[in-house]
């Protein structure tokens, strides 16, 4: 039977498997609007702005393994989506995004409502499609899935033509498709993984350094495994969080800009560091040629081989996808007679303790004010025997959060680490709960942050979804009132929040709960409180301390020991 | 160093500005570019010239082949080659003049495609240097026009690029 491209795309998403739909209506989608209407098996869910559509549907795909599927109109509806699209691209989170388009013939003449959706993502995007005949529509929409969540995953935007919505064709939507120009490589080199091998044997002073990689490519068992066996420290980057376990005595913490002492020091002084899922940038390693002053051999291992020697040059690239390639190397492991140097990794552990009793993180506990940091530690203490996922927006809040939450899984941890994109907080937060309905979905931001997105408290009203927001209010834009303090002369130019809305009556106005915590000793019960709300949005607004900085910090264009230190 | 890179792509609308866009967002130089659909209609070959450092060419490779909709990349430099470009040059021949530069074609090779009393055309192909040398072989301001297609290459003997 024939069916219209409308009907066709709507069958597409189903077939596909998707359950949410992230979108916004227009007129180049009415179509496509008109026949979600009549069907039950893809749930729309409506934003209030599309970027938001687009980083609920990211966070909903951080959270569960699934791409993330939007639904925007043409024009106005796909810049507002731009922010959401970059985000997801470079983090590499598997998108589909659907946008409308004016119709074929009014391609190009400045009609209304067109851009050039095409041109204008191209750089943000893994792959992009224009779809000029009804008769390619199922089999772009199959591609776009395909190449979405294979290799180094990421968006792909299809973009539909309204004329294309009401052509019709035989509907059939392929089980699998295959293009030539695209195979990414899966299977590590089995001969550099033995080579591998042997230097982080031969280590004196071995580190394992994992990122996003891991969380992507469900790889954590895989890691453990091999970690636990070697007896080498491990640190994940802010995209890695929860790829090794933070509570395990091996894990030296987050490192990066605002990493851990004992991380950083271990990074920069390890003579064999093993690389996996992680691309050494600016905001992880500082300045390369610091970097490089110290002599170390590496291995990376990777799905994506532009990804190797990019900043840092590589002694042994393995191209593969890193699930397969541990679980090689760990076969491999299994089977070798040498074992590392106890001596040496015992010497090595020693220095690391040292490192350690630097206790880089520590703060003032008895302050009368709320300190940060001590909200972020409640907050794991009261959470972390549940099913709790937390997102972050941009700032010190979001450091906060990746310091002092431990997390032990993969895809607990949703942030924006590429882009850095304030806003994502709740949009994640939101996704989070649509992919996991009976998990307790924390937002930790800041006043700023919150604000970029703030009209989406009305979506979580409509679909129920009971966001636990910590608002910690420092009535700042408080990393950059910090960077101002420590690189500009403590001029504070514009980064104060002034005019705050009462974020207590916001909630309320939304129909949600509002809280406003002030004081110290208040923190506990207000987030037990909070929690106890299972199936309301509480928006708790904790007033901290204005002047708190985030420590460690290697500042922009240093090396990675050359920390500011609390 | 100067490299030249062979590209098959997919004959898609937009795989040229995929390529063009990737040089320009990450800042690698594009010396010269050319581009044509191959005998097989659903592929466009595509030569590239560029120049840097041993990681920025590697890094280019890896970005090309990254491309979604570009099937093989061959850094052609890395082998024996062959590299052949075109020019189209309007040059002012009149009088005493045109004797002079019908000799100059042919010494290298050039051939007079158009004429008018007052000019020749000239077709000449070869690397960029020979028709660099041709150019300033020339008496100042005898070129009207002239017109490059840019390199193309193909690796020499066995060394062949396709699916
Ligand atoms: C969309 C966007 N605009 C600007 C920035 C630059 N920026 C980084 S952190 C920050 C301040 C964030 O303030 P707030 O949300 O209050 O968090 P805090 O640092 O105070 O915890 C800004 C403006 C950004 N990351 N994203």
């Amino acid at each position: 039977m024939e069916l219209s491209g409308a009907e066709i795309t709507v069958r597409c998403l189903a077939d596909e498997g998707v359950e949410h739909l992230f979108g916004y209506p227009g007129g180049a989608v009415l179509h496509i609007y008109d026949e979600l209407f009549k069907q039950d098996r893809v749930q729309h869910i409506l934003v209030r702005h599309e970027q938001a559509a687009v980083h609920a549907a990211d966070g909903y795909a951080r959270a569960s393994q699934k791409p993330g599927v939007v639904l925007v109109t043409s024009g106005p509806g796909v810049t507002n989506a731009i922010t959401g699209i970059a985000t997801a691209y470079m983090d590499s989170v598997p998108m589909v995004i659907v946008t409308g388009q004016v119709p074929t013939h009014a391609i190009g003449q400045d009609a209304f409502q067109e851009v050039d959706t095409v041109g204008i993502t191209r750089p943000c995007v893994k792959h992009n499609f224009l779809v000029k005949d009804v008769r390619d529509l199922a089999t772009t929409i199959k591609k776009a899935f395909f190449i979405a969540t294979t290799g180094r995953p990421g968006p792909v935007v299809v973009d539909i033509p309204k004329d294309i919505t009401t052509a019709r064709c035989e509907y059939e939507y392929p089980k699998s498709v295959s293009l030539r120009s695209y195979n990414p490589v899966l299977k590590g080199h089995s001969g550099q993984i033995r080579k591998a091998l042997q230097l982080l044997l031969e280590a004196k002073r071995p580190m394992i350094y994992t990122g996003g990689g891991i969380v992507l490519g469900e790889a954590a068992a895989e890691l453990a495994q091999l970690v636990r066996a070697l007896g080498y420290p491990c640190t994940n980057t802010l995209m890695g969080l929860g790829g090794y376990p933070a509570t395990d005595p091996q894990f030296l913490g987050m490192l990066g800009m605002h990493g851990t002492y004992e991380a950083n020091m271990a990074m920069q002084h390890c003579d064999v560091l093993l690389a996996v899922g992680a691309r050494f940038d600016d905001r992880v390693i500082g300045n390369p040629k610091h970097f490089a002053t110290e002599e170390r051999r590496i291995v990376h291992v990777d799905v994506d081989p532009s990804s190797i020697s990019k900043r840092v040059k590589v002694d042994v690239p393995i191209v593969g996808d890193v699930r397969e390639v541990l679980a090689e190397m760990n076969r491999q492991l299994a089977a070798l007679p040498a074992k590392p140097d106890p001596g040496a990794i015992k010497a090595w552990w020693t220095q690391i303790e040292l490192w350690k009793a630097r206790d880089c993180l520590k703060y003032d506990r008895e302050a009368k004010v709320i300190k940060p940091q001590a909200v972020v530690s409640k907050l794991y203490e009261l959470t972390r025997d549940a099913d709790t996922y937390v997102s972050s927006d941009v700032g010190q809040h979001q450091m906060w959060a990746a310091q002092f939450y431990k997390f032990d899984k993969p895809r607990r941890w949703l942030n924006s680490g590429g882009l850095g994109t304030m806003g994502v907080g709740l949009p994640y937060a939101m996704g989070a709960l649509l992919a996991h309905p009976d998990c307790t979905s924390v937002c930790v931001t800041g006043e700023a942050s919150i604000q970029m997105c703030i009209q989406e408290l009305s979506t979580c009203k409509q679909y129920r979804l009971p966001v636990k927001i910590v608002n910690l209010n420092n009535r700042y834009m408080g990393m950059v009132r910090q960077w101002q303090e420590f690189f500009h002369g403590n001029r504070y130019a514009e980064s104060y929040m002034d005019a705050l809305p009462d974020f207590v009556k916001l909630a309320e106005s939304y129909g949600h709960v509002g809280m406003r915590i002030e004081n110290p000793g208040d923190v506990e019960g207000a987030l037990r409180e909070a929690l106890a709300l299972k199936d309301r949005l509480v928006f708790m607004d904790f007033i901290t301390d204005q002047t708190e900085n985030v420590f460690p910090m290697v500042p922009g264009g240093k090396g990675l020991s050359e920390m500011i230190l609390v | 160093m100067r490299h030249i890179i062979s590209l098959l792509l997919e004959n898609e609308a937009g795989a040229l500005s995929r390529v063009a866009g990737l040089f320009s967002a990450r800042g690698y130089n594009i010396e010269s570019l050319t581009v044509a659909p191959t005998e097989d209609a659903t592929m466009s070959r595509m030569t590239v010239v560029t120049s840097g450092s041993d990681d920025v060419i590697e890094q280019i490779t890896k970005q090309l082949n990254k491309l979604v909709d570009v099937v093989k990349v061959v850094d052609l430099s890395e082998g024996e080659h062959i590299e052949r470009e075109l020019m189209l040059v309007k040059v002012r021949a009149s009088g005493k003049d045109r004797e002079e530069m019908k000799r100059m074609a042919d010494i290298f090779r050039g051939r007079v495609i158009d004429v008018t009393d007052k000019s020749y055309t000239i077709e000449l192909t070869g690397t960029g240097q020979k028709l660099d040398a041709f150019l300033e072989a020339l008496e100042e301001g005898v070129v009207l026009e002239t017109v490059r297609t840019g390199a193309s290459g193909i690796g020499r003997g066995e060394r062949i690029l396709r699916i």
